[in-house]
């Protein structure tokens, strides 16, 4: 079996709505003994583990946490992002709805570890069970004495507020978040100054994905140096997958780095649907590669995803079959970008238009090999000048079929002309 | 809930706008907040309209237009894609006679297109007033429209 449920290993087991259940799972009592503990001290099992985000950059939790820690401020905030708007994810959603209280665990572990005094969670307007689930734990947690003021009758204080988003995709950039918290429309800041010196209402900010805050009391209970045995040398641990599309067993399933996407759709997966052949894999999401059967046993691993020039995601996996053709998928994918690009910067504004009209012709079988070269250049300058992980990720499903389905392309054009 | 009775849940504080507007468009029959509405809130929090209008504009959950009694959303990102859902919005299409961005005569269905509702593993889903239908087929659809109807009638 290649699943290995760490993070998850409550879900579906427990009542999600009860704290007590969670506490009888041994919920809560690592943040207790972390409140005796030395804070710096706790920083540095994160450090041991070499827990990289999930939410799809894989930046390294740390050095976010020591950068919150080294800022002097009175005020300070820890935000939960689980504005989960990447299509083809739903691991967020899955920890919300069946775990609430360990992202809350993780969020006040975070908290006392960089000396944060108030923390949000930011979820998106579309998942109202999820906004509920964690209202409800939230009021527990506050019952008990785990949220507020003097928690557990020590020193620490720290509160959690939920926010809702209004369907806004690209809210999920932690600066497009980080404004709309602030009650603005969701467009990106350009950065540096980072959100740890200067995020929310100009205030030091740490801002982690929902499954890296579930994964921090983890860590802090078996400690660094044994999370980072689980796993691959350069992505340590375990990654929930969301696995989607044309197979037969769709879901969320928790593995450990290393494991190939092969072993994904075909173990855990049980293989393409109705029996029939798999035509392409999109992995990440919408701002994800687009690869072919022959790329299948390739590792999910952050520094394996590099050479996509783009991330290993947030982890979903969507199979698509043999009756779509690329272009079906590729229309699909820029028509979602062009409408949920923010309009702040040209390159994304302007560019997924364009995309779509160049597209257009390979569809129409007018297209020429100007045009092959203007996609090409196009896809890359909106990569390189975008200035938000918006418009910088979302030509990655038209770089990478340019790459590994090329033949579709040329054999959608028209040779008369150029 | 009237507007003035949310309003008083706030403090005049700009950083309130998206929860106020959230919150006041739930109670809304027609899912739109009112030109005189923006006024009142922007008003409130002292700020311009234009800054209202631009926070309305810009996410898809909110809207000026009025909408029929029930917003029907339906998923069209790659993982329901590939599930039949074009089966399910030509259906959609078909028994209320109208297509993506448009309401019934009869005020009571609108039917638009949302991103992901993070019911991949249930694919294709789609959304009516908050509450997600998955595992859709064009029968299941037609079921859920009529119950909708009679609730109505």
């Amino acid at each position: 079996m290649i699943e290995m449920r760490l993070v998850s290993k409550r879900c579906g087991i427990i009542n999600p709505l009860s704290i007590d259940d969670y506490q009888k799972a041994d919920g809560y009592e690592t943040f207790r003994k972390a409140l005796a503990r030395d804070k710096i001290k706790l920083i540095e099992e994160i450090e041991k583990s070499a827990l990289r985000g999930r939410g799809g950059a894989g930046f390294p939790v740390h050095l976010k946490i020591m950068g919150l820690a080294k800022e002097t401020g009175p005020v300070k905030y820890v935000i939960c992002n689980a504005d989960e708007g990447e299509p083809g994810n739903f691991k967020d959603r899955y920890l919300m709805e069946n775990d609430p209280h360990a992202i809350i665990e993780g969020m006040l572990i975070t908290a006392y570890m960089a000396s944060a005094t108030k923390g949000f969670i930011y979820i998106r307007g579309e998942y109202n069970h999820a906004y509920n689930t964690l209202e409800w734990a939230i009021a527990e947690a506050r019952r008990l004495k785990l949220l507020g003021d003097a928690i557990l009758d020590t020193e620490f204080s720290f509160d959690i507020e939920l926010r809702s988003g209004g369907g806004s995709y690209v809210c999920g950039e932690e600066f497009a978040l980080i404004e709309s918290i602030e009650g603005k429309p969701g467009r990106t800041r350009v950065k540096p100054p980072f959100p740890t010196q200067k995020g929310l209402y100009g205030l030091p900010t740490l801002i982690n994905n929902v499954e890296t805050f579930a994964t921090i009391p983890l860590i802090i209970k078996m400690g660094g140096k044994a999370y980072a045995r689980i796993g691959t040398k350069s992505s340590t641990g375990t990654k929930l997958i969301s696995l989607s599309g044309n197979v037969n067993e769709k879901g969320v399933f928790e593995i450990p780095f290393g494991v190939t996407i092969r072993q994904v759709i075909e173990e855990l997966g049980h293989g393409v649907a109705n029996g029939r052949k798999l035509k392409m894999v999109q992995l990440g999401g919408a701002c994800g590669p687009i690869i072919p059967e022959y790329m299948l046993d390739m590792m999910i691993d952050f520094e394996r995803f590099e050479e996509f020039e783009s991330k290993t995601g947030a982890g979903a996996i969507i199979v698509i079959d043999d009756r779509f053709d690329i272009f079906d998928i590729l229309m699909n994918v820029v028509g979602f970008f062009e409408h949920e690009s923010c309009g702040k910067c040209t390159p994304c504004r302007e560019g997924h238009q364009q995309l779509r009209i160049i597209l257009q012709k390979f569809i129409d079988k007018t297209a020429g090999v100007k045009d092959l070269v203007s996609l090409e250049s196009l896809a890359r300058v909106m990569h390189q000048t975008s200035l938000c992980g918006l418009g910088q990720t979302s030509p990655t499903a038209i770089i990478s079929t340019l790459r590994y389905f090329r033949d579709d392309y040329i054999d959608r054009m028209d040779s008369l002309i150029l | 809930m009237s507007l003035e009775s949310i309003l008083s849940k706030f403090t005049k504080a700009e950083t309130n706008l998206l929860e106020i507007l959230l919150q006041y468009q739930e109670t809304k029959t027609d899912h739109a907040i009112t030109e005189a509405e923006v006024g009142q809130i922007a008003a409130y929090l002292g700020v311009t309209e234009t800054k209202v209008a631009s926070v309305i504009s810009f996410y898809t959950l909110l809207s000026m237009k009025p909408k029929g009694r029930y917003v029907i959303q339906v998923c069209k990102n790659i993982p329901c894609f590939v599930n039949e859902q074009t089966a399910i919005t030509r259906t959609l299409e078909k028994i209320l006679g109208i297509h993506a961005g448009e309401t019934t005569a009869n005020n009571l269905f609108t039917l638009e297109y949302t991103s992901c509702l993070g019911c991949c593993d249930n694919a294709p889903a789609m959304r009516i007033d908050g509450k997600i239908y998955a595992n859709l087929t064009p029968d299941k659809v037609k079921a859920i429209i009529s119950e909708y109807r009679g609730r109505s009638s």
